[in-house]
């Protein structure tokens, strides 16, 4: 896996993977039809590459454009956009409360997710990495949720965790724990961490696979030598196994960290954003300005704030954390 | 908003009006052409729309299953017989599906001739962008019988739809439920309701459903609590000013806290959603798993699609009108509801304000609540209800002193949503009375 995603990142720094058979061909062979050649190869790209990029563009570069427009007038849904406000729009975002929730609760989200997948996919992985029986229907049936349309895993667990009728209420009131009276999601103080665990248990499935994937990309004779210098299996662990993922867990956590910045189906399906605005996202923030209030400037305007949280996070991460591993597979 | 944007919205009305004239009549040269000087109106067909020019009218509703999908073919049929120079193409919708379609269509300019409009706040967003007909003149002498009713639907003493159905919010309670919980008449006053809700508890039962996740039913009470305690021209006058720094408005929201302090609600009410599934508060209801809940006039047929034998509570329901607040400056009898119209988009030939008089005639009307279709407006039509709990329903909100539109609807989106999310952290305990006036005036000042 690990050449995969550094191959994928290098493949960028270099030329067009057109080349293996034309090398040959071309090189003994008179400029001027290599030139028609490089013509023809330009030809076949244009080809290729605008009716994606037509959709591209029209799917969203425009809807991108006109979110932008949208969010500096005041707009209700019909009639011309002609109540031009400025930039009014985005201080009325930055100063309302319920928008500095819905970002802290990304925030958390988008840290609660690394924290809690990390470690656990790491052990899970160890563990599906050695060899036993039933070795891989373990791995698919950790890696089932992960494939599961979050809508419906939404309303699975929306089921599951109904306060008193619910599957957990029931199992857990006939064994004698103590259940929130408001359930699970409907009290303030427990929806957001339910939601994390939710969200934990649909996404797990990724890392695991990655992890696993770059863990047998380990060639076998460093664990050997190490095993012959004495070294623990933990020692091991320690010293091979997770600095030579590392690549892999800083992808991971990039990816994470884009799907926790965009988190709006399960919280939608499960809370409305509710319990009185205890899950609300930046997503579900804009979604209720939009399509609920019908002010679809302020929620043009809070989907370019998100747009800029997530570009400047995006950037800064890959200056951090990924500056390394890209030049690394460039070389 | 209302009074900053009317008169530059008026000019935008009126070419949008035209550019939407001139497009239909690019579009299908059979029809829509305009007006004809001496296609006055009449209810029951005869010369509806005078001329022999062919016309057409697409006509959007939202009862696609029988009975009620068959009346309004048969309506139709005998509009265009008694006006075979009109012709009327149905589309029968899901309520949802109508809703979003609706909303495209609104967006985009190209809109059904005849479609469903619930007025308020919301019909005059759509006024003001000029894409609604108003038909003051032409359908005078409907208006004239509807009375007061059509209230809802007039902005500036003009008249934009006619409403067909018209209902109340009240309980509705499960009288069986009731009687185990040794409750012989359903509560007067709001003391008499909290002594209701805590012999339910005594029994064993859970007292109230309400569908907080989607936050207009706990807003209901709010509003309801606005009526009791605000008189009739204080609330009117604050509706119309946008300033609800009356301190009615306050009192309104004790009154709420006073509710969720009883603690009557279902356990989870706060993410339990109005209407889908077993678990929404209507299922709870329906299923025998609370005693009551308060909803508008739509729930026993919401009940019977959540039960499995499709008949909801069937004799056991019960409803009874929101209770009385003592000390409170509001009349006790005043009602909160709201209903469906008929509104011809702005392009609308004549003829499709003709049918739409035809909709609310004696006949169609009387068809209409014979066939439990909603609660007809035309008084000629009332004594025809069937059920007997509509029919209570329906005196009650025939002898109220007046009727108020869910403050949501009247005050449009944008402010009724603040509205609903304020009460909303007032039943999850985390609002103040003054906190829901605050937020309600700082939505207003968001708008101006």
């Amino acid at each position: 896996m690990t050449d995969a995603i550094t191959g994928s990142a290098g493949g960028a720094s270099q030329a067009p993977p057109a080349d293996p058979g034309s090398k040959d061909v071309t090189r003994p062979q008179v400029p001027r039809s290599r030139r028609r050649d490089n013509w023809r190869k330009r030809a076949e790209i244009v080809f290729f590459v605008t009716p994606a990029l037509a959709l591209f563009v029209l799917f969203v570069i425009v809807p991108v454009l006109t979110a932008v427009q949208m969010s500096v007038y005041r707009w209700k849904g019909f009639g011309p956009l002609e109540d031009f406000v400025g930039l009014g729009n985005y201080t009325s975002v930055l100063t309302d409360d319920d928008f500095h929730e819905a970002l802290a609760h990304t925030m958390t989200i988008v840290v609660g997710s690394i924290i809690l997948q990390l470690p656990l996919g790491l052990a899970v992985a160890l563990l599906l990495n050695r060899r036993m029986r039933g070795q891989g229907l373990l791995r698919m049936i950790v890696f089932v949720p992960f494939v599961l349309s979050e809508v419906i895993a939404g309303v699975i667990w929306f089921q599951l965790l109904q306060p008193r009728y619910g599957v957990l209420d029931t199992l857990m009131g006939s064994v004698g724990l103590p259940v929130p009276e408001q359930g699970w999601l409907g009290d303030s103080d427990f929806a957001l961490w339910t939601v994390l665990i939710v969200l934990t248990w649909k996404y797990l499935g990724l890392p695991i696979l990655l992890f696993l994937a770059g863990m047998q990309s380990i060639p076998d004779e460093l664990y050997e030598s190490a095993q012959l210098d004495g070294a623990s299996w933990w020692q091991a662990q320690r010293n091979i196994t997770f600095p030579l993922l590392g690549p892999t867990m800083r992808t991971w956590a990039f990816l994470s960290m884009i799907g926790s910045l965009q988190q709006f189906d399960m919280v939608w399906v499960l809370t409305h954003g509710g319990p009185a605005g205890a899950t609300s996202t930046i997503v579900t923030f804009l979604i209720n300005e939009g399509t609920e209030r019908y002010n679809f400037g302020i929620a043009g305007a809070a989907s370019v704030i998100l747009f800029v949280i997530a570009l400047t996070m995006a950037i800064a991460y890959q200056r951090l954390f990924l500056r390394r591993d890209t030049m690394e597979a460039g070389r | 908003m209302t009074r900053r944007t009317r008169r530059p919205a008026l000019a935008v009305a009126a070419a949008v009006a035209l550019v939407a004239t001139a497009c239909a009549g690019q579009g299908d040269d059979d029809a829509t052409d305009d007006t004809d000087a001496n296609a006055t109106e009449t209810a029951d067909g005869g010369d509806a729309a005078g001329s022999d020019e062919p016309v057409t009218i697409e006509w959007w509703h939202n009862s696609n299953n029988p009975p009620g999908r068959d009346v309004y073919e048969q309506a139709a049929e005998d509009f265009m017989t008694a006006n075979p120079n009109v012709t009327i193409e149905i589309s029968a919708q899901a309520h949802e599906d109508m809703v979003t379609r609706l909303e495209a269509a609104m967006q985009a300019g190209d809109m059904p001739d005849i479609f469903m409009e619930r007025g308020g706040g919301e019909l005059l967003a759509k006024v003001d962008a000029g894409l609604i007909r108003d038909i003051t003149d032409d359908a005078a002498e409907t208006i004239e019988k509807l009375g007061g009713s059509v209230a809802g639907w007039q902005v500036d003493d003009r008249t934009y739809a006619l409403p067909f159905s018209l209902g109340v919010v009240g309980f509705w309670y499960n009288t069986d439920l009731f009687q185990q919980a040794g409750i012989s008449e359903p509560p007067e006053t709001l003391d008499d309701w909290v002594a209701s809700v805590g012999a339910l508890k005594d029994a064993g039962i859970e007292p109230v459903s309400v569908g907080a996740g989607d936050a207009w039913p706990a807003a209901h009470y709010w509003y309801y609590a606005a009526l009791r305690q605000c008189a009739q021209d204080v609330l009117t006058e604050a509706l119309a000013s946008l300033d609800f720094s009356d301190e009615c408005f306050v009192r309104a929201g004790e009154t709420v806290q006073t509710i969720v302090e009883a603690e009557p609600f279902n356990a989870g009410f706060l993410t339990t959603v109005a209407q889908e599934g077993p678990t929404s508060a209507s299922g709870l209801l329906a299923t025998g798993k609370v005693a009551m809940e308060m909803q508008g006039h739509w729930e026993p047929g919401v009940m019977q699609g959540l039960t499995e034998d499709g008949t909801g509570l069937g004799e056991q329901t019960g409803w009874f009108p929101f209770p009385s607040v003592p000390d409170a400056e509001g009349d006790p009898a005043a009602v909160l509801g709201g209903g469906d119209a008929w509104a011809a988009s702005a392009d609308a030939p004549d003829a499709a304000v003709d049918f739409i008089e035809y909709l609310l005639s004696d006949e169609v009307q009387q068809t209409f609540a014979e066939n439990s279709m909603g609660l007809p407006v035309n008084p000629a039509a009332t004594q025809f209800v069937a059920d007997p709990a509509m029919a209570e329903l329906l005196e009650v909100r025939d002898s109220a002193p007046y009727a108020q539109l869910y403050l949501d609807t009247y005050l449009g989106q944008s402010i009724g949503g603040a509205l609903n999310e304020a009460v909303v952290d007032m039943f999850a305990g985390q609002a103040s009375p003054q906190d829901i006036v605050d937020a309600l005036q700082e939505a207003v000042a968001a708008e101006q």
